[in-house]
């Protein structure tokens, strides 16, 4: 293994610290003034200016520095976190992110957003100066005289703390007594130099407060043991007259030991704290990928030997086949849960858009999320970010009124959207649920007749009407606003819903809102199926998508030379010739079978040779030459080291409809 | 690439109906003898088939379709080399066919010259140079260009006397 590009650690690192910038900064405007939520977004942005610096990345230390002594006027309560500033230093991000990625980046838009960031410090300043002005004189002028006792971790010194300056900046807050404390210091056999094992007290007198002090240690108070104490009768008044932005924490003499306890600063992207202590590994996705090939290669392995099992008479061999096909099974399993991150890193992202778009559109939305727990495979995962941020857009841009609109309605003027995630069995269902105007039947209706998807008066389910949305070649005008960007439709989303094995539904009640459910399975990789023989060629048909077995008696299969129509329980089902659609030349079995397969709404049979049985598939993605094929969703490999491909239902049926065509070369 | 001292390029170099083919090693993972062969239906003529490499499924491709060959029977020195290459920007395993693979040998870059405009039979930006050796042609191939143009041919011959000819 390599060791790991130190840019691209940088970028990774620069990636999460911009994540919980943005989370911080959107916490910020519901909760402007707590105090932990500040201090997180500022050392965020400290820390990313720092190492984008020591990384190089000068362009991006510059501009980062910039919203820093913003945020550092915020953190002394000379500025408001206004939604206006939130605002602005959101988009400064975007700009952030675009330098650390290395994009072009251009310096006239970065120029316009300091600019920017300039005015809105400038005009909420005055403000709120006099009311930060207010804390220092809260001792009637006089000084405070203040006890403080500090120590840092053993492993302080190995991680880049150092205490000198600290000191140093106690002192450049007024006079100043240093003490430290050797208690701690171990006999000179057990001394380890690398460790810090001094406690300072310290007595100051400051005209400043408790929370300047504080400041001095804002970067490892995380950590460490810090105990203020005001020795003077004076003292008590500044804590209660400290700002406005203060009193969520740390009133208690006794101030923070070690890390994030309580709960919101948990949440309000104190991940660090977190990370420095827990016991988890962070491994680079590819490895995991790898990983996965192993264990597919394993299954395959196993099954051979399974194979060979059977068809010896040695007990022994027979035992140790069991066995490793036990463990085989127990591994797999395991890989699948190594694999499974939670839906939380998913919905935190559209926070952000929420907030973008409530900024656009001129709508209030709230935000609510459930099951943020819930786990998913790490490649669905990404794989849904796409299709949910275009179902969020259409929810927040088609789906909810404007604030007049609602008034009207009698509904509270924040619309709703509700993201949820539940598992169900092997898969996992996701809704968005917004409490809009609903889905408008004859809007749908209107749009489908004329783009010719139905017939005008043609008599339809209300389920079958909003089905028509996900049609391709359905596409309201509307949904090609600059908010739903790239102008894909609804039926792209329902594409990669598919691709994901997963469905798609919409439900809606005009004037309640709509509600849109995705079911996806839990995995990728791994799926059963049922292994089929075309031809020479051997096949798997998902099984999810099975629904029955049936031979094709000679008769019928005379029959539906003209129409390839098969009657099963009083019911037509049509059926596909995969021998004609992959043209496999050879002449067909005499007792061929029908794979009767749902597709979306419909049912469709697939004529193949011979039904081979089960199969556990372990899918290896096809290539960029295979993938525009169409037809095929990837490849297996079979017990006996030969290829299968897994049949893609939704895009075999679709060109089924072309009628038994074979599927021409694309060259 | 005139330069004065290029290091030479270490190249496998293997036939396609007797004219020679080089690859830079540095591209080649492995030299395989034949395998079982999976025909993917609806796949164009030049990569109609993958191939089980250790356990990955991989495309098989048939240079000799992006060069105006016809496809040919395999001989007993048929080989697969197996490249890692990029292919529409993902790193990809790709399994080429050869009549016949030689052994590694290091080409001068002063001896390799562009593909010349006129008298070729095959799309010129399918070939990256063209290289001597003993009063003998070793074509060097534009795997970028070949896959990214799916093998297409196309023979484009660059007419002498313009189109009105």
């Amino acid at each position: 293994m390599t060791a790991q590009d130190p840019v691209e650690t940088f970028r990774q690192e620069a990636q999460e610290l911009l994540e919980q910038i943005e989370q911080g900064l959107l916490d910020l405007v519901h909760r402007p003034s707590e105090r932990d939520l500040i201090d997180a977004v500022f050392r965020g942005l400290h820390t990313l200016k720092g190492s984008g610096a020591m990384f190089g990345f000068d362009a991006l230390a510059a501009f980062t520095h910039h919203c820093e002594t913003a945020f550092d006027r915020v953190r002394k309560g000379e500025v408001p976190a206004s939604p206006d500033l939130v605002t602005v230093v959101l988009a400064a991000l975007d700009h952030m992110r675009a330098l650390a990625e290395g994009r072009p980046a251009s310096d006239a838009e970065g120029q316009a957003l300091l600019d920017r960031l300039q005015q809105v410090v400038a005009t909420a300043a005055p403000a709120q100066s006099v009311a930060a002005e207010a804390p220092p004189p809260a001792t009637d002028g006089g000084l405070n005289h203040w006890h403080i006792r500090f120590s840092l971790p053993a492993d302080a010194l190995v991680n880049g703390t150092r205490p000198l300056p600290l000191l140093d900046e106690l002192r450049e807050l007024g006079e100043c007594r240093v003490v430290a404390i050797t208690d701690a210091v171990p006999p000179l056999k057990d001394l380890v130099s690398s460790q810090c094992h001094l406690a300072w007290d310290v007595t100051l007198i400051t005209p400043h407060g408790r929370d300047a002090i504080e400041d001095v240690f804002l970067f490892v108070i995380d950590d460490m043991t810090l105990d203020i104490e005001a020795i003077t009768p004076s003292a008590p008044a500044t804590a209660d007259a400290a700002p406005e932005v203060a009193p969520v924490r740390d009133v208690t003499p006794v101030a923070a030991t070690a890390s994030s306890d309580d709960g919101t600063a948990a949440q309000a992207g104190e991940g660090r704290a977190a990370k420095a202590g827990g016991d988890t590994v962070r491994v680079p996705a590819e490895r995991l990928d790898e990983m996965m090939d192993r264990v597919g290669e394993l299954v395959i392995a196993q099954s051979r030997l399974k194979q060979l099992a059977a068809s010896s008479s040695d007990i022994a061999l027979r035992a140790v086949a069991e066995e490793i096909e036990r463990l085989a099974s127990e591994m797999r399993d395991t890989m699948m849960v190594v694999r499974m991150v939670p839906i939380a890193q998913l919905f935190g992202r559209f926070r952000r858009l929420i907030h973008d778009l409530a900024r656009d559109t001129g709508k209030a939305i709230a935000l609510s999320t459930e099951g943020e727990g819930t786990e998913l495979d790490k490649t669905v995962i990404e794989r849904l970010a796409d299709p949910l941020i275009h179902l969020i857009r259409n929810a927040a841009d088609h789906g909810l009124e404007t604030p007049e609109q609602r008034r009207a309605a009698g509904k509270p003027e924040a619309g709703q959207i509700v993201l949820a995630a539940r598992q169900s069995g092997a898969e996992v269902v996701i809704t968005i649920t917004d409490d809009g105007r609903g889905v408008d039947r004859a809007r749908v209706r209107a749009k489908a007749e004329e783009n010719g998807l139905i017939q005008p008066g043609q008599a339809l389910s209300d389920s079958e009407l909003l089905q028509l949305i996900f049609a391709p070649g359905f596409s309201t005008a509307a949904t090609i606003t600059n908010l739903s960007g790239r102008g894909v439709g609804m039926d792209v989303v329902k594409r990669t819903i598919e691709g994901l094995r997963g469905a798609i539904e919409l439900t809606s009640t005009p004037g309640e809102g709509s509600v849109v459910s995705l079911r996806i399975p839990l995995t990728l990789a791994i799926i059963d199926g049922l292994l089929v023989r075309v031809g020479a060629g051997r096949f798997v048909i998902p099984l999810s998508s099975v629904e029955e077995c049936v031979e094709l008696s000679p008769e019928q299969d005379r029959r539906s030379t003209g129409r390839s129509l098969i009657t099963l329980r009083d019911q037509l089902v049509p059926f596909i010739r995969l021998r004609q659609l992959f043209a496999s030349g050879q002449p067909a079995d005499p007792h061929q079978k029908v794979v009767v397969v749902q597709a979306g709404q419909e049912r469709v049979g697939l004529v193949v040779d011979q039904i081979l049985g089960d199969h556990q598939t372990v899918i290896k993605a096809l290539s960029g030459f295979h993938a525009e094929v169409g037809a095929f969703s990837g490849a297996t490999i079979l017990g006996d080291g030969g290829v299968a491909l897994i049949l893609d239902i939704g895009s075999l049926v679709a060109s089924g409809q072309r009628q038994d065509t074979p599927l021409r070369a694309v060259g | 690439m005139t330069s004065t001292a290029q290091p030479p390029i270490e190249a496998l170099t293997f036939d396609l109906q007797g004219e020679t083919f080089a690859l830079e090693a540095g591209l080649v993972r492995e030299v395989l003898d034949l395998l079982p062969e999976t025909d993917v239906p609806g796949a164009p003529p030049f990569v109609s088939s993958v191939i089980n490499f250790r356990g990955r499924v991989i495309p098989l491709v048939d240079l000799r379709l992006a060069f105006d060959m016809v496809a040919a029977a395999p001989t007993v020195h048929s080989r697969i080399v197996v490249i890692e290459h990029e292919l529409d920007g993902e790193p990809t395993l790709i399994g080429l066919r050869a009549d016949k693979v030689h052994e590694v040998t290091a080409i001068d870059p002063a001896v390799t010259e562009d593909a010349p405009r006129v008298g070729m039979q095959w799309r010129a930006d399918f070939i990256r140079r063209l290289a001597r050796r003993d009063g003998d042609l070793i074509v060097i191939p534009d795997l970028e260009q070949i896959f990214a143009a799916r093998g297409k041919s196309g023979a484009v011959v660059t007419p002498l006397f313009g189109p009105s000819s």
